[in-house]
């Protein structure tokens, strides 16, 4: 089996993760920016952040022969600070021409605020600017519904934004259609608690195609499963999915989708 | 797969979470105090298990939502609880998710 890691912060991991994912088959990670489980209290902050992910954790994925990609942005939990967030921003672009660099993400909605919502704007006007894919992310639990539906409105009220260049992902049953019928991406979120199971995301493949649709574990500093794609491949081949259903959404959706990266490239055999 | 394999393969499974959701129940009746909006956010949600229509999960993640369409004046806190409260009367808060939500 072979696959790729779409969505996993692997800056809170440790190298066992690494081993693990790179046993299992796993032929690259991308890692979107992430809120840090605190607020960064200045751009300085970020911008380390920044190399962190461009730089350092690059080559500790190296080490276990992963390619590492990363996604960049504020994210929008820290996004009610509108000045430190416009300052952010600003230090961006800087990065966008670093080699694993994939775009903008995860970006998206939180609490539903206003100021989350100005956040998500000025994102994705960069992104536009610059030419960047988008990666979302969609609020939790209660607020997911709504922040979906707010999202997808800025979204499409951009019209630089082609939607096959932006994947809305933590989606769930009562918002997958939302994303798909739009033109967009849709990741499922593999969680132990929250967000979706294995048996639901393949309810979900089952019901909606794979066409534009991956699964990522969202491993993080929370409770999570480093492994959790894989093992959702086991739920799916139990169900009795083919090898070939299997190695196209596990690694030919995520590989279609971020291939409109110049920067995304897998080693070669 | 048919019928009988989805519940070979998921009835055990289906049926540990169902009495998990009847202990929970209980072990909250038990419990001093009164019931808060999750409780019967939570009892409205589990409705939507009696019905035949094909989209259970679909609705019952919907009846947890927040169904209103305007941003929020501001975020509060960060995190979420699960359920949504229509509107927060004077003097009362919103009880804090017990967990810090991420990714």
């Amino acid at each position: 089996m072979r696959f790729i890691e779409p969505h996993a912060h692997m800056v809170s991991r440790t190298t066992d993760d690494y081993v693990a994912l790179a046993s299992a088959g796993c032929e690259a990670v991308c890692e979107p920016a992430f809120w840090a489980g605190f607020d960064r209290g200045s751009v300085e902050g970020f911008h380390d952040y920044f190399c962190q992910l461009t730089e350092h954790e690059r080559k500790r994925a190296a080490k276990f022969g992963l390619p590492h990609f990363t996604w960049l942005c504020l994210n929008p939990k820290e996004a009610e600070d509108l000045r430190l967030a416009a300052e952010v921003l600003e230090i961006i672009p800087q990065f966008l021409d670093r080699p694993n660099v994939l775009g903008i993400g995860e970006i998206g909605l939180n609490k539903n605020s206003r100021n989350e919502l100005k956040v998500l704007e000025m994102h994705v006007d960069l992104a536009a600017r610059h030419e960047q894919l988008i990666l979302v992310h969609t609020p939790h639990l209660e607020d997911k519904l709504k922040g979906t539906k707010l999202i997808i409105d800025a979204l499409k009220s951009d019209r630089r934004i082609r939607p096959e260049r932006v994947i809305i992902d933590h989606v769930e049953e009562h918002t997958i259609e939302l994303a798909l019928d739009a033109g967009f991406w849709a990741g499922m979120t593999l969680y132990p608690e929250s967000k979706c199971t294995a048996a639901r995301a393949v309810d979900m493949i089952e019901c909606y195609g794979a066409e534009r649709l991956w699964m990522n574990s969202a491993c993080d500093w929370g409770v999570s499963v480093p492994l959790a794609v894989p093992r959702a491949a086991l739920e799916m081949r139990r169900r009795g999915h083919g090898k070939a259903a299997v190695d196209q959404l596990l690694h030919g959706n995520p590989v279609k989708f971020l291939s409109q990266s110049p920067h995304f490239k897998l080693a070669a055999d | 797969m048919t019928r009988q394999q989805v519940l070979d393969f998921y009835f055990v499974e289906a049926r540990s979470k169902l009495i998990d959701i009847a202990a929970f129940l209980d072990r909250a009746q038990r419990a001093e105090g009164a019931d808060d909006f999750r409780l019967k956010a939570f009892q409205t949600a589990f409705r939507e298990l009696g019905s035949r229509r094909p989209d259970r999960a679909r609705r019952v993640l919907t009846s947890l939502s927040d169904r209103t369409s305007a941003p929020i004046l501001a975020a509060g806190e960060k995190g979420a609880c699960g359920a949504w409260q229509r509107a927060t009367k004077p003097g009362t808060r919103r009880p804090k998710s017990t967990k810090k939500e991420k990714a």
